[in-house]
């Protein structure tokens, strides 16, 4: 899975532009031997339960990632952008970035501190104040290379280090998308749909459709989500811990997870002594506020890997985290039918 | 060599300003392919000495600094992080989200982090991150980091060394291995060369951190004229064009108080016999060089300077042109080897005086 996971983050796959993730997944799920289809915006939907059960579950992982799209071209050659997702702009200056399918190499600029006013100094820079550098002589010299529209993701390459930790670019969501490529692999005794989706992060577009495609009892999202411990954060305001375990979301700003569901979550980490933690924080959202209310209604609940410098080039996880994410979800699913079998499906 | 792989090679050497020690043996090996006699002083500036073929040669010093901006440890923080202070003039704006090395006992892998951005208040998020707000991240158990590093350790900003279209390149410490390079290739061309002067290639350290090595060479070699080679702000839309140069489009040369005219005006003319192009890189006062510390070293040096434009000069995204620094070492290589006419002491002595 690890190897998985380095493979997925070393591929661009900024929102809209996912396609070369989605090739990787393909040919993996075509290895082992699974339907699947594609659907108009891009998710790819992998059948990967048997028959049988009285519900049917969607699994769900986003293979997008947070980057930049070029919107204009200088005439001195400069590419200006705009962001796809939400991400810090003060982490922009200076990184390193690949653009459109050619994965043109740039940096992004914005003058040397030297030529900078006090004022400038002191102020963070604003996303339209800066633009991307690939060294070309003029407008036309550039257009040789890029048109507009192109995508720009994060140069960023996976690292180990410390004790367990793997620092990569796309960890929100590629640990999702490498959970979900293991789950596929098992013997699921009811239907069960592996939903790799498209543009979550500008607003859990693909998941929308997914979800009205599969048309699911139950959705467990498989994410990475904020990390919070951290000096200078304290309390409530640490979201998650790193290396304690895959986090549970009771609550964000898109869904309230489905009690019935995260109480068997709860139980299934208690009975198996799986590390597990909550989110603490109620903030952010994710695949479930979409899928939750698709259709006439579906029990939701993420399940998320822990990461630190979220929607940054170098996130951060505890490869714990990663294998105990999918020990819980494997083991979870596996004992849903004591849960849910025979009842009704808005009991 | 190829001017591209002797400078990624350069760049990925670690140098951090007063941490120049284990480079400077690495930094010698590439003098040494083109020079008889190489040593390392002791503040680790690394001197290639070629002799000149006139008894009354005159001494000429050609310097880049190889040392490096960085950070340095300042503190432990509770389960895995350091905190740092900047060592050199570290552009802050560039510092969230980026790798480094944390060079203890071992080297460590870390990333700079700091809260996360909803937990800035808006007002913060409208100022430029401050240093103190920031952490490294190393992944470690506090007991083993403290064994491996120590307040005071050296830490150096990761970032890849690129190759971009039109023989552009980008990456950290181009700041001024891109002149350690111009010394190599310069050191190259004169290999098998006839040169009056006796000519003195130094790669100098501790230049981000006060022209230290500047001061300590040009104390010890006492030369008659020296050459400065580094980098010079490259032209960037959002910058004063009076302040940046243009890249590609020929060898700035330092003019201004800081420079001897005399032997400026030589350079400027060789250049122009060789057909190579410059640009002139007027600085009012102090050029930020080591210019400005050799020329008052001892009784006085004079003093030229060449300089390569460098784009997001102190970032790990630092943008040269490769023929930039092919042209400098070139134009260096002919001043130092040309039969210029040196004049005499005097004559030097009254050509600063007007």
């Amino acid at each position: 899975m690890i190897q998985t996971l380095i493979d997925l983050t070393r591929i661009d796959g900024v929102s809209g532009n996912e396609e070369q993730v989605r090739k990787y997944i393909k040919e993996r799920v075509e290895k082992y031997g699974l339907e699947y289809m594609t659907d108009t915006i891009g998710n790819l939907i992998v059948k990967a339960g048997g028959k049988g059960g009285n519900f049917k579950v969607m699994l769900a992982a986003h293979m997008d990632e947070v980057g930049l799209i070029v919107n204009h071209i200088t005439d001195d050659g400069k590419l200006k952008f705009a962001a796809v997702g939400g991400f810090d702009a003060r982490i922009l200056t200076g990184q390193h970035v690949r653009i459109g399918d050619a994965k043109i190499p740039g940096v992004i600029g914005y003058k040397s501190i030297h030529l900078q006013e006090k004022k400038e100094r002191e102020s963070a820079v604003k996303l339209k104040d800066l633009y991307i550098d690939i060294g070309a002589k003029d407008r036309e010299d550039a257009e040789k290379y890029i048109k507009l529209g192109d995508y720009a993701a994060f140069s960023s390459e996976p690292v180990f280090f410390g004790k367990d930790r793997l620092k990569a670019k796309a960890l929100d969501d590629r640990a999702g998308c490498a959970v979900l490529l293991e789950l596929v692999k098992e013997k699921w005794p009811f239907e069960l749909y592996a939903c790799f989706t498209v543009q979550e992060e500008i607003g859990l577009r693909g998941a929308t459709v997914a979800a009205k495609r599969v048309a699911p009892d139950i959705a467990v999202v498989l994410e990475g989500t904020t990390c919070a411990d951290v000096p200078e954060v304290s309390g409530h305001e640490i979201s998650t811990k790193m290396g304690k375990g895959p986090a549970l979301t009771f609550m964000d700003r898109t869904a309230i997870a489905d009690s019935t569901l995260l109480r068997h979550f709860e139980s299934t980490v208690k009975n198996e002594s799986i590390p597990f933690q909550w989110k603490q924080t109620v903030s952010g959202g994710n695949d479930a506020g979409k899928i939750q209310v698709s259709g006439s209604g579906v029990r939701v609940l993420a399940v998320s890997v822990p990461c630190r410098y979220i929607h940054s080039p170098v996130s951060v996880l505890d490869i714990n985290d990663l294998e105990n994410t999918k020990e819980l979800v494997k083991k979870a699913l596996l004992t849903l039918p004591l849960v849910f079998d025979g009842r009704q499906k808005n009991d | 060599m190829r001017t591209d792989t002797l400078l990624e090679k350069l760049c990925e050497i670690d140098a951090i300003a007063g941490f120049e020690a284990s480079a400077s043996d690495e930094i010698k090996k590439y003098f040494e392919q083109y020079c008889d006699k190489v040593w390392v002083d002791t503040f680790y500036n690394v001197i290639a000495y070629k002799k000149g073929s006139s008894k009354n040669g005159k001494k000429i010093m050609i310097t880049a600094h190889y040392d490096q901006i960085g950070m340095i440890v300042s503190g432990y923080e509770k389960n895995g992080f350091l905190r740092v202070s900047n060592l050199g003039g570290i552009d802050m704006k560039a510092l969230l989200a980026r790798e480094v090395t944390v060079r203890g006992k071992k080297d460590i892998f870390g990333v700079i982090g700091a809260k996360p951005p909803h937990l800035f208040s808006s007002d913060e998020m409208k100022k430029n991150v401050k240093l103190t707000d920031l952490f490294i991240d190393t992944g470690l158990p506090d007991e083993e980091l403290k064994e491996t590093v120590v307040v005071g350790d050296p830490v150096s900003i990761n970032s890849p060394f690129v190759r971009m279209i039109n023989g552009c390149v980008a990456g950290r410490n181009l700041d001024n291995r891109c002149g350690v390079a111009a010394c190599v290739l310069a050191l190259e061309k004169l290999k098998n060369s006839e040169h009056e002067n006796d000519v003195y290639v130094i790669a100098t350290v501790q230049e981000e951190a006060g022209l230290i090595g500047a001061i300590s060479s040009s104390h010890n070699i006492e030369p008659d004229i020296a050459v400065v080679i580094d980098v010079c702000h490259g032209d960037m839309p959002d910058a004063d064009k009076a302040s940046t140069f243009a890249l590609g489009k020929g060898v700035p040369v330092g003019v201004g108080p800081a420079f001897n005219r005399k032997f400026t005006e030589q350079l400027l003319e060789i250049a122009d016999r060789e057909g190579i192009p410059t640009q002139l890189c007027v600085e009012a006062g102090n050029p930020g060089t080591e210019a400005w510390a050799i020329q008052v070293s001892g009784m006085g040096i004079a003093v030229v300077e060449v300089c390569i434009p460098l784009r997001y000069m102190h970032t790990g995204a630092e943008l040269v042109n490769l023929g930039d620094v092919d042209i400098a070492s070139a134009l260096v290589a002919k001043f130092a080897a040309g039969r210029t006419v040196i004049p005499s002491k005097e004559d030097a002595d009254d050509s600063d005086i007007n």
